[in-house]
Parts: structure tokens; C-alpha cells; sequence
């Protein structure tokens, strides 16, 4: 495990933020650390960072204790935390510059980081001037600098627009697949964990509520035959006389929980009987996000 | 030691582009210029002073104001630039995430304030000797090449680069807390005043007291004597008022370092 935590809980004064998490990240992983604003996403990330003193439980990260090893355990992570930290009287470059002269970069790895995030047409430009996603961008550079084997990214796309997103994401998924980082990412937005995550923790409350791979949060989710027809109430009432359990009515569908293909066969047929128009039908999966907001509001 | 290294030379090349920085460099250029301007402009007034009166009036011209407010101010100011860089910025959690001790990070920007004190100060030496050297070309009636003062000057403004210690730690570590401005202004001025006041009327334990420290240290010195034909102007370094601002500082500097430690980057 790359980061590995136990019974980690901490308060802001009588306040508990974190609850006794476990997490379990991984090597190799995209992490995907989900919650809602205020779950404690930042909080967690802060202990792993040192930057709050743990008060209780323990944190592991590369298998070292976190407050012994603070040093030779920080070198090898980059993080981007909220805003991105950056020297507005500076100009892009001189803010990599600035941070390779403390981490004894080689000086041409500047170059590298801002050509890959596409800064180097910008980068004698004030960093003051930038635009959010530019910053962002920066924050991501800043921390990439050093060639770290663990990423921790809180909320990276943040203020970026649609295509820094797919660039985020596009760079975050080659950084895992050819250099075998491991990368933590915590996110409010479900959809965008749902596309690069490996394993998913999604908290709440200060809570783990859930944490495994992406393909158990999936099996998680009951697959539904939804059914198009032309008149869906009078359709569910139909269904549910004939003790088929209706899990949703909407104006244009229909949702009844999937068991077998032939359940499909019979709901379809039943439906023709009774001189209902069915447009279509299909089996789906619940969709992560309802899945997410089940978890979290359950809690 | 390698980190405090780096550290220290990041804090020149983040400031080397504010105020606070230059501040160190343009405030002893801007007033020493001034005052040759001013002697330039008067030097008929000055033509027959004896050489050592001539450079104590130059010199004392920019110590007057020393003692009592421009140093204790631009040790304040130096004590918020050094930290507001980081505060504005919102860097002190990224400063805190690199594989840099945290008591490198502090004392690198401890000791660049001191440094950027000291720099000011040996400024104003050197463009104080250089000033009045080349009044001496420019205007050979003002003889201030017929009497040396540079030692003394040296003495006299490394006892005041002690004296500001004591405000200088007081002043770091506030600023360092407060990411504003006002409130480490303010009562580093509110102190100051109180300081010059009980310097100026000679309060007996306002030797204790880190803000009188830059008045007394110029307060206390000059001692002439007469020793053999020139007359001499003798500098106690290690007077008590220095030695209760070193302690201070180095109280003050453990005492902030435990502060950092166990300090939570919200």
C-alpha cells in the first residue's frame, strides 16, 4: 500500500472533521477521494501531508510512519492543495525556477513541466495574471517537478475549463500507465472520478462510507431495465399488479430492477398484452452518481 | 544546513523583486544622497567647520532620525515583508508539504531578515564615507578628507544592527502569525513610541525593553575623550541594553521555532 492509515480521526477544536478512516491507496492506483464540500476531503489530505498533526490513529505512506519519516517520505510526493500556492510577483517560470532551486531540479526539468502543461508560451508572463486554469495548470507543474512517485492532487480541476479537464485527466492517466505513479485525487464530482479512477473512497461526514475498486462500487449498483412507453404510470401500476417492483416512474420511463433476460421478455410481453406502445427497453446500470448520492445521504 | 542553504537563497530570489528587498538598498542610497545634496547646496555654511564636526554633523544627520524611528520601522517592515510574501501568496502549506526541515524554512527567513537589516545598515556606511569623500572632491572646501571616521561609524552602526535585534525577532514572529498587515504595524509603532519615550526620559529599566534598544544604543555611546592630540569617540559595544536584546532575540527565535512546529497549516 502506498498510503495506508488506521483509526485516523481528527478534531478542530470539539468538533471531529475525520472519523477513524482506514484508508487503503494502492500502488499504481488513481485513488478517487469523493465527498461532498465540507466531508473532511481536505482535511485527510492535510494529515497525510503533515501539515495538521495526526491526533489519533496512524498514517503509513510507502509502508513509513508519517512523523518519523517526515522528510524522506515527503520527497517523493507532489501536491497541489485548494488554490494552487503561487508567487503572483513571479512569473510562471521563475515560481518552477524558484521551486527547483529548492529541490535541486535540474533547471532544464522547468522547460519539461511547462511544456507539458502547456505554459510555455506564458511562462515569462506574472503568474499574478494568470487565469485560473493557467494557475492550476502551474499548481500541477509545481508539483510534478520532481518526479515524485506519489501525486496528491486536491481538487485539481477545479475552475479549469472542459478540455483542461480532459488534459488533466489525459496526463494524470499516462502518469500512472507509463511512469507507475500513484495518484490520490479528491474531487466533489463524481463524473469526473468515474473516468480515470482505479479505486474509489468516498467519505462523508468525516465518514469512509465506502472504499474499494471502481468495478466494486460498480457491483455495487443494481442494474435496471428501464422501459420507454407511452404511458408510463398507468404501465407501473400495470407492472406492479403483477408484483413486478417498480424502483422509478418518470414522464417518458419506467425503472424496474433487472434479475434475468427473460424477466425482460415477460415485462415486455406483458406490456404489448395490455396494448401498451414500448419504444424501447434496456437494461442499465445505475448510474454512479445516483449511486454516490444513495451512499452518502444513507449515511 | 543544506536545506537552511537553499532556503535562504529561494528567500533572495523570491524577494529580489519587492519592495522589501530594494527597500534595503534605496532607503540608505535615497538618504545619504539627499543629505550631499543638501551639504552640496550649503557647503559655503560648512566651509570653515573642522573636519570631525563636519562628518559628526553628516553622519549625525541620518543617525538623529536612526535611533528613534527609521530603524525600528524598517525592522518592522522587513519583519512583514519577509513573511507577507508567503501569507499573499498562500504558500506557507507548500513551503510546509517540501522535504525541508521546518526549522530550516523559519530560520532561512529569520536570518534573510537580518541579513537584508544588516545589508541596510552597511549601506548606510558605506554611502555615508562615500558621500562625504566625494563632498571633499566636489567641494574642496568642505575638508572631510583631513579626518577618518570610518571605524567608528562601523562600531557605531554594528551596535545599532545589534540593538535591532530584539524588535527584529518580536516583529518576525508576529508577522509571522498575522497575515496581515495592521496589527504587526501597529504595535511594533505603538511599541516604538512607547520606546523612545522611556529612552528620552532615561527610565531606568528601559535597558529591558527591545524597542528603546536603538535609541539607547546611540544614546549611550559617544563618549569623548581626548586621547593624545585627536580627540576620540569611544563605542561600548556590549553595553546592557545589547546584551538584553540578544537574549531576547534567541528566546524569542526558540520560542517561534516550537510555535512553527507544532503550528497546523489551516
Amino acid at each position: 500500500m502506498v498510503i495506508r492509515t488506521e483509526g485516523l480521526s481528527f478534531n478542530f477544536g470539539s468538533q471531529q472533521v475525520v472519523k477513524s478512516l482506514n484508508l487503503q491507496v494502492p500502488e499504481g492506483s488513481i485513488y478517487g477521494f469523493l465527498g461532498p464540500n465540507g466531508a473532511g476531503k481536505t482535511t485527510t489530505i492535510k494529515l497525510l501531508l503533515n501539515l495538521l498533526k495526526t491526533q489519533h490513529g496512524s498514517i503509513h505512506i510507502f509502508e513509513q510512519e508519517l512523523q518519523k519519516n517526515r522528510i524522506s517520505i515527503l520527497s517523493q510526493i507532489g501536491a497541489l492543495i485548494e488554490q494552487p500556492a503561487i508567487y503572483q510577483h513571479l512569473s510562471g517560470k521563475e515560481n518552477l525556477l524558484n521551486r527547483a532551486l529548492l529541490l535541486q531540479v535540474p533547471v532544464k526539468r522547468v522547460d519539461e513541466m511547462l511544456d507539458l502543461v502547456h505554459l510555455s508560451n506564458a511562462a515569462n508572463k506574472k503568474a499574478g495574471q494568470y487565469s485560473l486554469g493557467m494557475k492550476q495548470r502551474l499548481g500541477i507543474a509545481l508539483a510534478l517537478l520532481t518526479d515524485p512517485k506519489l501525486l496528491i492532487l486536491d481538487e485539481p480541476t477545479n475552475g479549469l475549463d472542459p478540455n483542461g479537464i480532459i488534459e488533466v485527466r489525459e496526463l494524470l492517466l499516462k502518469l500512472v500507465s507509463q511512469h507507475r505513479k500513484t495518484v490520490f485525487i479528491s474531487s466533489h464530482l463524481l463524473a469526473e472520478i468515474e473516468r480515470m479512477a482505479t479505486h474509489v473512497g468516498i467519505i462523508d461526514g468525516g465518514q469512509l462510507l465506502f472504499q474499494g475498486s471502481i468495478t466494486e462500487l460498480e457491483a455495487l449498483s443494481q442494474p435496471l431495465i428501464r422501459i420507454e412507453a407511452d404511458n408510463t404510470v398507468d404501465a407501473a401500476n400495470l407492472l406492479k399488479r403483477k408484483n413486478y417492483p417498480v424502483a422509478d416512474v418518470t414522464d417518458e420511463y419506467v425503472y424496474v430492477p433487472y434479475t434475468s433476460k427473460k424477466q425482460m421478455g415477460d415485462i415486455n410481453a406483458l406490456l404489448i398484452q395490455n396494448e401498451y406502445v414500448v419504444f424501447s427497453i434496456s437494461k442499465q446500470q445505475k448510474d454512479l452518481e445516483k449511486l454516490f448520492l444513495s451512499i452518502t445521504q444513507n449515511a | 544546513m543544506k536545506g537552511f542553504i537553499l532556503s535562504f537563497r529561494s528567500e533572495f530570489f523570491k524577494s529580489r523583486k519587492t519592495l522589501g528587498f530594494w527597500a534595503a538598498i534605496l532607503l540608505p542610497l535615497l538618504i545619504c544622497l539627499l543629505l550631499f545634496v543638501g551639504f552640496y547646496t550649503k557647503s559655503e555654511r560648512l566651509a570653515g567647520m573642522p573636519p570631525m564636526l563636519l562628518w559628526i554633523q553628516f553622519a549625525g544627520a541620518i543617525l538623529a532620525v536612526m535611533g528613534s524611528l527609521l530603524l525600528p520601522m524598517f525592522v518592522i517592515f522587513i519583519a512583514y515583508s519577509v513573511n507577507s510574501i508567503e501569507h499573499k501568496a498562500d504558500t506557507w502549506k507548500s513551503l510546509f508539504t517540501l522535504p525541508i526541515s521546518r526549522l530550516s524554512v523559519y530560520a532561512a527567513k529569520y536570518f534573510y531578515a537580518l541579513f537584508l537589516i544588516f545589508l541596510c545598515l552597511a549601506l548606510f556606511v558605506l554611502f555615508t564615507i562615500g558621500f562625504g569623500n566625494l563632498l571633499s572632491l566636489v567641494k574642496p572646501e568642505l575638508r572631510f578628507d583631513n579626518y577618518h571616521m570610518e571605524d567608528t561609524l562601523a562600531k557605531l552602526y554594528f551596535k545599532l544592527f545589534l540593538s535591532s535585534l530584539g524588535i527584529l525577532s518580536i516583529q518576525f514572529l508576529l508577522s509571522l502569525l498575522w497575515s496581515d498587515f495592521l496589527k504587526p504595524m501597529g504595535v511594533g509603532f505603538f511599541a516604538t513610541i512607547v520606546g523612545v519615550i522611556t529612552a528620552s526620559k532615561s527610565w531606568e529599566y528601559c535597558y529591558l525593553f527591545p524597542y528603546a534598544h536603538p535609541m539607547l544604543a546611540l544614546k549611550l555611546m559617544p563618549h569623548n575623550t581626548t586621547k593624545g592630540d585627536n580627540p576620540q569617540i569611544v563605542i561600548d559595544l556590549f553595553t546592557k541594553d545589547i546584551l538584553v536584546g540578544i537574549t531576547v532575540s534567541a528566546l524569542v527565535f526558540i520560542g517561534g521555532y516550537f510555535i512553527v512546529l507544532k503550528k497546523s497549516v489551516k
